[in-house]
């Protein structure tokens, strides 16, 4: 008798739980639906700071970047991807040698988007951008210069004051 | 009941003018083609709709948008992928019994089209109407396993031998609850006829007629054609995490596409039949002493009610499959012998009893 009744009542149990089973999935038939239109919605969604799809150095609008050009980003890219090409200027105002950024290569052909440089950059002069098409149809094409033509090191607040 | 239009008298019209031109012999025999070339229509284009529903069905399951690139809203999706199984090579599988090999998917589509063909679509359309069409449908639709069974052992691969077997096990054990709880709808209408099946349920679709025997037959029945359909969590013949693809592993081209069509089809006839059996068929929804109420749902079409009720099963057939995980085959068994199996056959006593006071 006992095993009737345990027999009966794991049924219920089980139709109980299967039907709990059921409502949540239909809760999640309507919930939205969560999939990218991507050639719709190209250009309208913005991904989060997280999303690392090319490197860029940010310039401001006197054409002024923050890299000093002190290479710790190139020491720190285990790809050898960064390649930053400086010259020494004597400075006219402390008569002290200076590194001046001549070009910022960066290859995203061999960039395995790890973030090591721009988790080391003391300066925040390089960051990610959500521009993720960046598709080309040889690989010359994807070695970048990330420094605007012109630009130079942007000249710190604190130092203006002085 | 009179003014529902009945595509009966088409039928009539096309039988007398061909009579007329070609006479008795001939006109049976354009027939016999006419009728078998309708339902291969049928069959296909049901089966293309039904993938594209599946698979959107399916991705709304999953919070997605499902195919949505060819046509408006994906619908010629299905018909893109038609074409590329056409397309495709049949590839010869050395070592395979090749005769067993070929004939498989024919004898798999074979059953699943002869059940298609007994089923009442409209009021006035069915093609097969015995006096034993339950029996008939039960015995045809069985038939697949034969091919499943062929197609596992010829194909020389121990993917499709496993996926066989389970799916023997699997078929015929479920094959008796399927039976059993017809056989309660059966004990209720006292014919096997389907045609006198739908009429019966006329004043009142057998699922509320019947009381409670009647919805414990409903539920087992569409749990066992579930798993007669090798689908959701029955998917122990096909398992692609385990056997790549259970029985139809080594399938190419136009055969794998016949093994498609007759899964999805099944799926559609297992719907049907509950449809027909337990909720009325194409019969409207008819309640007695509500006169204004039956006559307006007279003027919705019978295929409409046809068709919306076996959508109704489906649906509920992608819920369960989109809801609980996979059964272990033990696990299958064991729901079938010690579960399924004594509730039907208590089901049965219960209607039988509820019948005769
Ligand atoms: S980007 Fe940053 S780390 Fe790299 S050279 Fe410029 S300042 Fe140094
Ligand atoms: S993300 Fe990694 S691989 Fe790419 S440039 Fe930075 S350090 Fe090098």
């Amino acid at each position: 008798m006992k095993a009737l009744y345990n027999y009966i009542k794991n049924i219920v149990i089980g139709i109980y739980q299967l039907m709990q089973g059921m409502y949540i999935s239909m809760l999640n038939m309507l919930r939205p639906k969560v999939t990218e239109q991507y050639p719709e919605n190209r250009g309208k969604k913005q991904y989060g700071e997280w999303f690392r799809a090319m490197l860029v150095m940010p310039h401001d609008v006197e054409n002024h970047h923050r890299c000093t050009a002190c290479g710790i980003c190139m020491n720190s890219c285990p790809n050898g991807t960064i390649k930053v090409e400086s010259n020494m200027i004597k400075d006219e105002t402390t008569g002290k040698d200076k590194r001046v950024l001549n070009r910022y290569l960066y290859d995203l052909g061999s960039c395995t988007f790890c973030a090591l440089c721009t988790q080391n950059c003391p300066f925040h002069a390089i960051e990610w951008s959500n521009d993720f098409e960046n598709t080309v149809f040889n690989c010359q094409k994807l070695v970048l210069k990330l420094n605007k033509e012109g630009s130079s090191l942007m000249v710190k607040k604190t130092e203006n004051k002085e | 009941m009179q003014q529902m239009i009945s595509l009966q008298d088409l039928t009539l019209w096309i039988d007398e003018f061909l009579r007329n031109l070609f006479g008795g012999t001939w006109a049976l025999l354009i027939e016999f083609v006419l009728i078998g070339l309708a339902l291969l229509v049928a069959y296909a284009v049901l089966a293309l709709f039904l993938i594209y529903a599946e698979r959107k069905i399916c991705a709304f399951f999953q919070c997605r948008i499902g195919p949505n690139r060819v046509g408006i809203w994906g619908i010629f999706q299905s018909t893109a992928d038609m074409i590329k199984i056409l397309l495709k090579e049949l590839i010869r599988i050395n070592r395979a019994d090749h005769f067993l090999f070929r004939i498989a998917s024919f004898i798999v589509i074979i059953g699943s089209i002869c059940t298609f063909a007994a089923l009442p679509f409209a009021k006035g359309i069915q093609v097969l109407d015995f006096n034993i069409g339950v029996f008939y449908i039960l015995a045809i639709s069985s038939l697949g396993v034969v091919g499943i069974l062929m197609a596992g052992w010829s194909s020389n691969s121990k993917y499709t031998m496993i996926g066989a077997m389970r799916s023997g096990a699997q078929l015929l054990s479920y094959e008796l609850s399927c039976g059993l709880s017809l056989l309660a709808v059966v004990v209720l209408a006292g014919t096997m006829q389907v045609s006198q099946i739908v009429e019966q349920q006329s004043d009142l679709w057998f699922i509320f007629k019947g009381h409670i025997p009647a919805c414990i037959a409903f539920v087992t029945y569409l749990i066992a054609g579930h798993a007669e359909t090798n689908r959701g969590p029955f998917d122990l013949p096909e398992a692609e995490s385990e056997l790549t693809a259970g029985y139809h592993t080594e399938y190419s081209g136009i055969q794998f596409g016949f093994f498609y069509l007759a899964e999805y089809l099944n799926m559609f006839i297992i719907a049907a039949i509950a449809a027909t059996m337990f909720l009325g068929g194409w019969m409207p929804l008819h309640i007695p002493g509500w006169e204004s109420f039956n006559k307006v749902m007279d003027y919705i079409p019978s295929f409409v009610w046809f068709f919306g009720k076996t959508g109704f099963c489906i649906f509920l057939a992608l819920w369960v499959r989109w809801s609980f995980p996979r059964l272990r085959i033990d696990q299958l068994l064991n729901l079938e012998w010690k579960i399924l199996m004594p509730i039907c056959l208590i089901n049965l006593l219960l209607m039988s009893v509820a019948v005769i006071f």
